[in-house]
């Protein structure tokens, strides 16, 4: 299946990036030359487990990052113009008009002394310039339009369910029309039934108002459900890219493979989860080479020494020796 | 539809809270007549002077009679004293011979209200905009400073700080008086008066209200520095607003919830909050009078001012909890 937004012009280009946090005189790389590109409308989903880089990777891209955080090297582009993300004014014109996000809404990201309907008039008012008769008007709207009735706006967010909050975040999102809504894990505290209900709005919104959508999450099976493509992180960096289809039917990095076994699937006769053995990779102290190589099934010698590098491979994109010298074979060859 | 129901649940959370406090009252006046009368010395000796031995048992029953101890304490005297409370009369004091407790308390109340009153609009002003400002810039410079001198000053006794005050400013500067409400011959409502009186409010209050100070400090910058760390002070940025927006909107109100409890509960200890201090600058208030009747043992003005202390705390107990109730729609 090929990706049906490889031919539009790039709505946002992540170059590059890396980004540290200093901590006590140390200093640790959070996220280490991340690039992707992601297209008007489409949705993309950063996959990994705690500590892979996923949320740091997103709230750079929102220019959100903790002022314990320096962006060490590389560029965000937003319709080809270069994104101040690590100037916390400069990024002030630019957040929630264009890049909006849906925090896990079901904990506490909603202002617990304010009605629901004035939280989500707020940013119509202070960055539309609406009137507060305008921006309540417009509140209630997007309430309807997240299935929440008009008149529930007066409630406060504590009077709601984690599942309402989580439509009222989205209702918020949505305000000032954006071009891209970040979804920062906002299934994680839902049941499933509410989740799978929160994640068919996200992508029935996303098609109906042509919304790019950049989906954060540690669960892959969340994903099929309303997204284009998926990059797998891992301790930092990008491991694979490829779309959903592609990443479930044919895993090409050992990580992606491990992930995939490691969801149950009970229609396969597979009821045992099959965990993924050693731990999650020490930040300050990264190990050499391909940072999944101590637990990784298929590690060669080369693995512990050279960063692979992310190539494009198929369809996708995959960083793994494995892949890099059965194509560097086929390129000799040719 | 929903804000009358939003609205029903404010007043009866503010029915159960007035509810709540008259029990409260009820069982703080009857303690405190239990308590008066567990104190080794019987009434009606002390009310003749105190010496036994020249007073016959003829005059004793006499005496007791005439003021209704010889009745049971259970259900007769407690009733009676309920009831007498009830319209205000709080008896008689031994000190002052015949004067009621009533007048007592009431002629030395302005003296304190004045005093704590005083210290503490000026400990709010600046402890609390001191307080929130240094949580909002944790960490900074003038969080350091401001939370080094505040538990300094939290910590000190305030009498101390009165006599340290005192020795400064009166004794050896000579720019403040240290002692009493007036100079000798100033009559109340003569010109020169109020100057007169604001001259000798100003060490006492300093002293009162720099330990406030401290107290405010403390608390409203441990609010505001737990707000700041909240998810939805992150949205609040995610949502493009200003630093200055996201402290008026977001985090003042969430952050002035725990403040407002202090303040209301410190209305409590407006009427008996400065005893300490006022001994130390000879103050004429509700603490002097206090002091005064501990030394001559004069029990009936010491219940008296227990009763108003316990009731102005409860009462304090009940503005704090409506305040709270109106500031944090999760307490309706």
């Amino acid at each position: 299946m090929t990706n049906s937004f490889q031919n539009k012009a790039p709505l946002l280009e992540v170059d590059r990036l890396s980004v540290d946090y200093g901590l006590k005189g140390n200093s640790l790389r959070a996220i280490d030359g991340v690039s992707f590109v992601l297209r008007a409308g489409e949705a993309v989903a950063l996959v990994g487990e705690s500590g892979s880089g996923k949320t740091t990777t997103a709230m750079a891209i929102a220019g959100l990052l903790s002022p314990n955080a320096r962006v060490s090297e590389g560029v965000v582009r937003y319709r080809g113009e270069r994104l101040p993300i690590d100037d916390d004014a400069a990024m002030r014109p630019h957040r929630w008009s264009e890049t909006s996000v849906v925090f896990q809404g079901a904990m506490n990201a909603l202002n617990p002394v304010h009605r629901i309907v004035k939280q989500i008039a707020e940013p119509c008012m202070l960055k539309l310039g609406m009137s507060r008769a305008e921006a309540t008007a417009r509140a209630k709207e997007l309430l309807e339009l997240v299935g929440i009735p008009a008149d529930r706006g007066a409630a406060y967010p504590h009077e709601l369910s984690g599942g309402m909050r989580q439509r009222v975040m989205i209702a918020m999102a949505l305000a000032c029309r954006p071009s891209i809504i970040i979804g920062d894990e906002p299934t994680t505290a839902l049941d499933v039934i509410t989740q799978a209900q929160i994640l068919k709005l996200l992508g029935e919104l996303r098609s109906q108002l042509n919304l790019a959508l950049i989906l954060i999450t540690h669960d892959l099976s969340v994903v099929a459900e309303c997204c284009d493509r998926v990059m797998i992180m891992y301790s930092g960096r990008i491991v694979e890219d490829g779309t959903v289809a592609e990443i479930f039917a044919d895993p090409k990095h050992p990580y992606t493979k491990l992930l995939i076994d490691s969801i149950p699937n009970p229609a396969n006769g597979k009821k045992m989860i099959r965990p993924i053995p050693g731990d999650p990779p020490n930040l300050v102290n990264r190990p050499s080479g391909c940072a999944f190589h101590p637990r990784c099934p298929s590690a060669m010698a080369v693995c512990t020494t050279e960063v692979p590098s992310l190539d494009k491979f198929g369809q996708g994109r995959v960083a793994c020796h494995l892949h890099q010298s059965l194509q560097n074979k086929v390129t000799v060859h040719a | 539809m929903a804000s009358t129901q939003i609205g029903s649940g404010t007043s009866q959370h503010i029915g159960r809270i007035i509810t709540r406090a008259i029990v409260t009252l009820v069982m703080v006046a009857t303690l405190n007549f239990i308590l008066f009368r567990i104190i080794p010395g019987d009434p009606a000796s002390l009310l003749l002077g105190g010496a036994r031995s020249s007073v016959t048992a003829e005059q004793m029953v006499a005496q007791q009679q005439n003021w209704g101890l010889d009745r049971p304490l259970f259900p007769d005297q407690v009733v009676d004293y309920l009831w007498a409370t009830l319209h205000g009369d709080l008896g008689f004091s031994f000190k002052f011979r015949g004067r009621q407790v009533t007048d007592l308390i009431l002629e030395r109340l302005p003296a304190t209200i004045a005093l704590v009153g005083v210290a503490q609009l000026i400990a709010i002003a600046v402890g609390v905009m001191l307080g929130l400002y240094a949580g909002w810039r944790r960490g900074r410079a003038v969080d350091h400073i401001a939370t080094g001198a505040s538990l300094a000053l939290y910590s000190t006794p305030s009498f101390w700080l009165g006599m340290i005050l005192i020795v400064i400013f009166s004794t050896t500067l000579g720019w403040l008086p240290g002692y009493g409400a007036y100079s000798p011959g100033a009559t109340i409502g003569s010109l020169g008066w109020l100057p007169d009186y604001l001259r000798h409010l100003a060490l006492p209050v300093t002293a009162v209200a720099l330990g406030l100070i401290g107290q405010y400090v403390v608390v409203a910058r441990a609010a505001m520095s737990e707000v700041v760390t909240e998810d939805y002070m992150v949205t609040a940025r995610a949502k493009g607003l200003t630093n200055g927006q996201m402290l008026m909107r977001h985090a003042f109100r969430n952050a002035m919830l725990p403040v407002v409890t202090l303040i209301t509960l410190n209305l409590g200890y407006v009427v008996a909050g400065a005893i300490t201090v006022e001994a130390v600058f000879a103050w004429p208030g509700i603490g002097g009078l206090t002091v005064e009747a501990l030394n001559a043992r004069d029990y009936p003005v010491l219940q008296g001012i227990f009763l108003l202390l316990g009731a102005s705390i409860v009462v304090a107990n009940l503005l704090a909890d409506v305040a709270y109730g109106l500031l944090d729609p999760r307490v309706r």
